[in-house]
């Protein structure tokens, strides 16, 4: 690119971006916070099911409960496996690995 | 006799361990079985909260059976709630049953830099007026200081779209393409835009210092499209001060 076309091309996309600004101005602030974590920080023995469940638990990870992963969205999207579209190993199969000791 | 920190902690994060001897705990250890539970599910919690859409793609369930894994592996570091998932992406990325999934670290990635938005430090955006007044032959040499809430991203993945399809009613089913993600906090929300391609290699070059003009050429991207870089990033206050090189 010459001096030339960068000066104007810069000129130019400033000018405009000054222009959309002047139209519509700075994004809308309508939210509320939403992000942020120290709320859920609070020692709530309230939380969670039952008073020792999640904490006394020994069972980490059930390699076998990702067949439950339709249970989010990430399926409803039907994304390659690959950005780029080229098909990757990896299935929702069950694995054998992380069961419960007694199961 | 005593309790030794390095012995609470241990059991806290290990439900084989017994509790540790020296406390008053009731019958088998169930007082300090509750308060294992609190935080467990204390940090279960501020885990979904701080990667919500990370929790809307894997479900309920699986992101409380991760989020215990990811807990107790990776223990929070700093009594700064609001850093705990810091090593979150790297974590799913490192999980082979997720492989199929190769967008989620991406996705949470964009979770963190909107946390990181919203937590850093205010700034006084530049008057949109001060660019106005540079001639417009020399607005190429022209560098910027960003704000410190400013994030960027770039992913092979449409991380936006993701994003925008888990939070907002209405959104478009995601496309496959790669996506670069300006974040920016106009106020005290921090807001993701998506960004032209190329934005983000711009955007990484404005904050290494390089004038507009030398950031335009270093990306390579012919066609990219400036105006709406420069747009997004003063409608999000982006730039909190602007100079002239000569």
């Amino acid at each position: 690119m010459s001096n030339t076309m960068k000066t104007m091309t810069v000129a130019a996309s400033v000018a405009a971006a000054l222009g959309a600004m002047a139209a519509a101005p700075a994004h809308a602030q309508a939210k509320e916070k939403c992000y942020g974590v120290s709320l859920a920080g609070e020692n709530d023995c309230a939380a969670g099911p039952g008073t020792t469940c999640a904490g006394t638990s020994t069972v980490n990870y059930q390699g076998n409960a990702w067949t439950l992963v339709d249970k989010g969205t990430c399926t409803d999207m039907k994304l390659p496996a690959m950005a780029d579209g080229t098909p990757r190993h990896g299935s929702l199969d069950a694995l054998d690995r992380d069961l419960p000791k007694d199961a | 006799m005593g309790v030794s920190q390095a012995s609470f902690s241990a059991a806290l994060f290990d439900p084989a361990m017994a509790a540790p001897s020296g406390l008053v705990s009731g019958p088998e250890g169930r007082r300090f079985n509750v308060y294992r539970n609190n935080v467990v599910v204390s940090l279960t919690e501020a885990l979904k909260t701080g990667f919500p859409v990370i929790a809307r793609l894997l479900g309920d369930e699986n992101i409380d059976g991760l989020a215990r894994l990811y807990l107790r592996t990776h223990p929070p570091t700093t009594p700064v709630m609001q850093r705990f998932g810091d090593t979150f992406p790297d974590f799913l990325a490192s999980l082979d049953q997720l492989d199929h999934l190769g967008y989620l670290p991406d996705v949470a990635r964009l979770e963190l830099a909107l946390r990181r938005a919203y937590h850093a430090a205010d700034a006084a955006a530049v008057d949109p007026a001060q660019l106005a007044e540079i001639p417009p032959e020399k607005l190429a040499n022209v560098t910027v200081t960003l704000a410190p809430a400013v994030q960027i991203l770039r992913s092979d993945w449409p991380i936006h779209a993701i994003w925008a399809y888990n939070t907002q009613p209405d959104a478009p089913t995601p496309q496959p393409g790669a996506q670069d993600v300006l974040v920016t906090r106009p106020g005290f929300d921090p807001v993701p835009d998506l960004l032209p391609a190329g934005g983000a290699a711009f955007f990484a070059a404005l904050q290494g210092g390089a004038p507009i003009g030398t950031a335009l050429e270093a990306i390579g991207t012919p066609d990219f499209d400036l105006t709406r870089a420069l747009t997004l990033a003063l409608q999000g206050g982006a730039f909190t001060a602007i100079s002239l090189t000569e």
